[in-house]
């Protein structure tokens, strides 16, 4: 079968919204309604966080609801079973996100083996690098039908973004400038520069640029550079809102679409 | 067998660089180039150089004669607590400091538990006129309080970690977002033997002159290089890495790890990484560590804020898998008590972390002719709130 992720990007090549949220918060059981609120509101694909004690890559929002999200008892296992009947309800790609070691003691082959059972199209693990990918993890993942999404900085050389671009599928995450999640929110010029040589390198990849994107505004900016666009800890705050979850989905994506 | 780390930074299976891509330039640099730098000539007098003029090298190796006579053996100490800043970590830091400024950098970050690293970080940048940020558990900002003055008055700015237990896994969570956000210019100064490849290494050679001064002291005083045993406790590791690195090789010679097991392994409240923990990543190294089976990080517990750590560094990892060291335990009780018997027989009042090395004493069956070297890795200046609230004097 082919992968989602694939088929989106040959039918939409501009502003794809790709929407994060931590798994198990704000409730345990939010998981699928959260997805399907967010499919309801035209959201092309969907990063679903599986929480790690110590996320080292995460700002203070994706810390609390990770730290909440444990608290109230999501696991990798917990969130495999509430992804078990998924397909019956959307055909949207699916992404899991989340640290090396919860998938280590998972088990890598079973982890990937049960990602394919639920139909998951991709994986971003931040800790997990390129040579460790390559030599111990490219097989099972390929065999599984799961992209591993890769991701560069403002720091990546040419050199080394060539050979990510060499081994990914589906697209490469383009973090928006040298920060953990959820942190700044304009496109410096520093940013524009950084944009603007990885559009002149004609990367096979199409690239989605995430980290700093809040508003209608960074939306749009970054949609200029870019395939589309990564919203992670401004989507987590507004679940954390008091208002039924409906509405808070609906709202947000609202406020991040519509032109201004 | 070799218990080096091999090309690829790793010690058997444990090591590795588990980096996110953003801070892959800065540990690609260091990587690519700190051997060269540390084996260079001009490095090598200035460290040399500072470790004899300032940090006052080369440390006594003392030999304990009330404590030998109370143990029926023969105990040196070796006296990492008469470094300046009052423990080991200087050594690591003055190698760090000299690499920083070889690569450019000009401003400094560090992590602490015990506040020893950072305070030993905040000297060196006081010394070289660099900025320096520590990051530190609110909890043993409590705990430490001194170290945390001594800190601020060399001109550090020191940031409480508020996340999980706020102790020394949560400072070094900190220590990494800021790197992650400040990748230009800015050097890490990680404290023990963890992190990613390069660190472990580094860290390890840098603490290395503390086995190298072992052997020619002990051979000076009792005609012998290498004694029956080596004692050290094991927070990530760093003190001990320096006190096994040059009898790693000689398999005669016993290497003997202390870890500190808080209320007692049995209960939560622990750090005993090695007798309790699993293989995993944590702070981007794969080694052993205390985890749920789901693979959350555990709290860790110890009454020392220096061993509260849920990791361990993966040389260590490697030397209990293929069991070349040994790994003891000792809880806050065991280490209280050998913290003021070395203070009564020797006048000697050590660091907490260091009490768990003195500990190990009577877990051993130590025999007269046997030669045990403790390190004492640093003093109880620190810890003098802690021993008050306990003994009350
Ligand atoms: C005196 C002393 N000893 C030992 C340690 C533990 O560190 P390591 O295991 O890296 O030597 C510390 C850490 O703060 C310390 O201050």
């Amino acid at each position: 079968m082919k992968n989602r992720i694939n088929k989106l990007f040959q039918e939409k090549k501009e502003r794809v919204l790709s929407v994060y949220f931590t798994a198990g918060y704000p409730d345990l059981e939010d998981t699928v309604s959260i997805i399907q609120e967010l499919v309801k509101n035209g959201v092309d694909l969907i990063e679903i966080g599986m929480p790690f004690s110590d996320p080292v890559a995460d700002g203070p929002v994706i810390q609390r609801s990770s730290l909440i999200a444990l608290q109230n008892g999501m696991s990798i296992r917990k969130l495999f079973d509430q992804l078990k009947d998924i397909r019956q309800v959307t055909d949207i790609p699916l992404i899991l996100m989340g640290y090396i070691n919860p998938v280590l003691q998972y088990g890598v082959e079973a982890f990937c083996e049960k990602c394919r059972e639920v139909g998951i199209d991709g994986l971003i693990i931040p800790d997990l690098p390129l040579s460790v990918y390559e030599e111990d993890f490219r097989s099972v993942f390929e065999n599984n039908n799961l992209h591993n999404i890769f991701l560069i900085t403002p720091q990546t050389s040419d050199d080394r973004m060539r050979t990510i671009d060499g081994i990914s599928e589906g697209f490469i995450y383009m973090v928006s400038s040298n920060a953990t999640t959820g942190a700044k929110s304009s496109v410096t010029d520093f940013q524009r520069d950084y944009f603007e040589r990885v559009n002149s390198m004609e990367l096979k990849n199409p690239r989605m640029i995430g980290f700093g994107i809040s508003n209608s505004e960074t939306f749009r900016n970054a949609c200029q550079y870019a395939s589309g666009a990564i919203i992670g800890s401004a989507f987590v705050k507004a679940l954390g809102g008091t208002e039924p979850l409906e509405q808070k989905v609906s709202q947000f994506i609202n406020s991040i679409v519509t032109e201004s | 067998m070799s218990y080096q780390v091999n090309e690829k930074g790793y010690y058997g299976e444990f090591g590795g660089a588990y980096i996110p891509e953003m801070m892959v330039p800065n540990i690609e640099e260091l990587q690519h180039n700190y051997l060269e730098i540390i084996n260079s000539y001009d490095f090598r007098q200035e460290f040399v150089g500072l470790l004899k003029n300032y940090v006052g090298r080369p440390s006594p190796l003392y030999f304990a004669k009330r404590l030998s006579e109370k143990y029926q053996s023969k105990i040196y100490l070796k006296r990492e607590d008469l470094n300046h800043t009052g423990s080991h970590k200087i050594n690591n830091t003055i190698g760090q400091i000299l690499v920083a400024q070889k690569l450019g950098k000009h401003r400094i970050i560090a992590e602490t538990g015990a506040g020893q690293h950072g305070l030993a970080t905040a000297t060196v940048c006081a010394l070289m006129g660099l900025e320096c940020i520590v990051y530190m558990g609110a909890v043993d900002v409590e705990r430490q309080a001194p170290n945390v003055k001594k800190m601020r008055m060399l001109g550090a700015e020191v940031i409480p970690a508020i996340s999980g237990n706020q102790t020394l896994k949560d400072a070094t969570n900190e220590a990494m977002r800021d790197w992650i956000n400040n990748p230009v210019d800015t050097h890490y100064i990680i404290g023990s033997v963890v992190g990613p490849h390069p660190y472990p290494d580094m860290v390890a050679r840098f603490q290395s002159v503390i086995s190298e001064e072992i052997r020619w002291q002990l051979e000076e005083q009792t005609g012998r290089e290498n004694p029956t045993r080596v004692i050290a406790c094991v927070g990530g590791g760093s003190n001990a890495a320096g006190a096994f690195y040059h009898f790693l090789d000689q398999e005669n010679v016993e290497l003997i790890g202390v870890e500190a097991a808080g209320k007692g392994i049995e209960t939560h409240e622990t750090a005993a990484t090695l007798t309790l923990g699993t293989p995993g990543v944590l702070h981007s190294s794969r080694s052993i560590l205390m985890q749920t089976k789901d693979g959350q990080i555990t709290e860790p517990y110890s009454i020392s804020a220096g061993l509260d750590y849920p990791g361990i560094g993966p040389m260590h990892a490697n030397l209990f898998t293929s069991q070349r060291a040994r790994y003891l335990w000792a809880t806050d009780a065991e280490v209280l008590d050998a913290a003021l018997e070395l203070t009564r027989l020797e006048g000697i009042i050590p660091a907490l972390e260091s009490a768990h090395a003195l500990a190990a004493l009577k877990k051993l069956q130590l025999k007269p002719e046997e030669v045990s070297v403790i390190n004492l890795s640093g003093r109880g200046d620190k810890d003098m709130e802690t021993y008050l609230n306990h003994f009350g004097y």
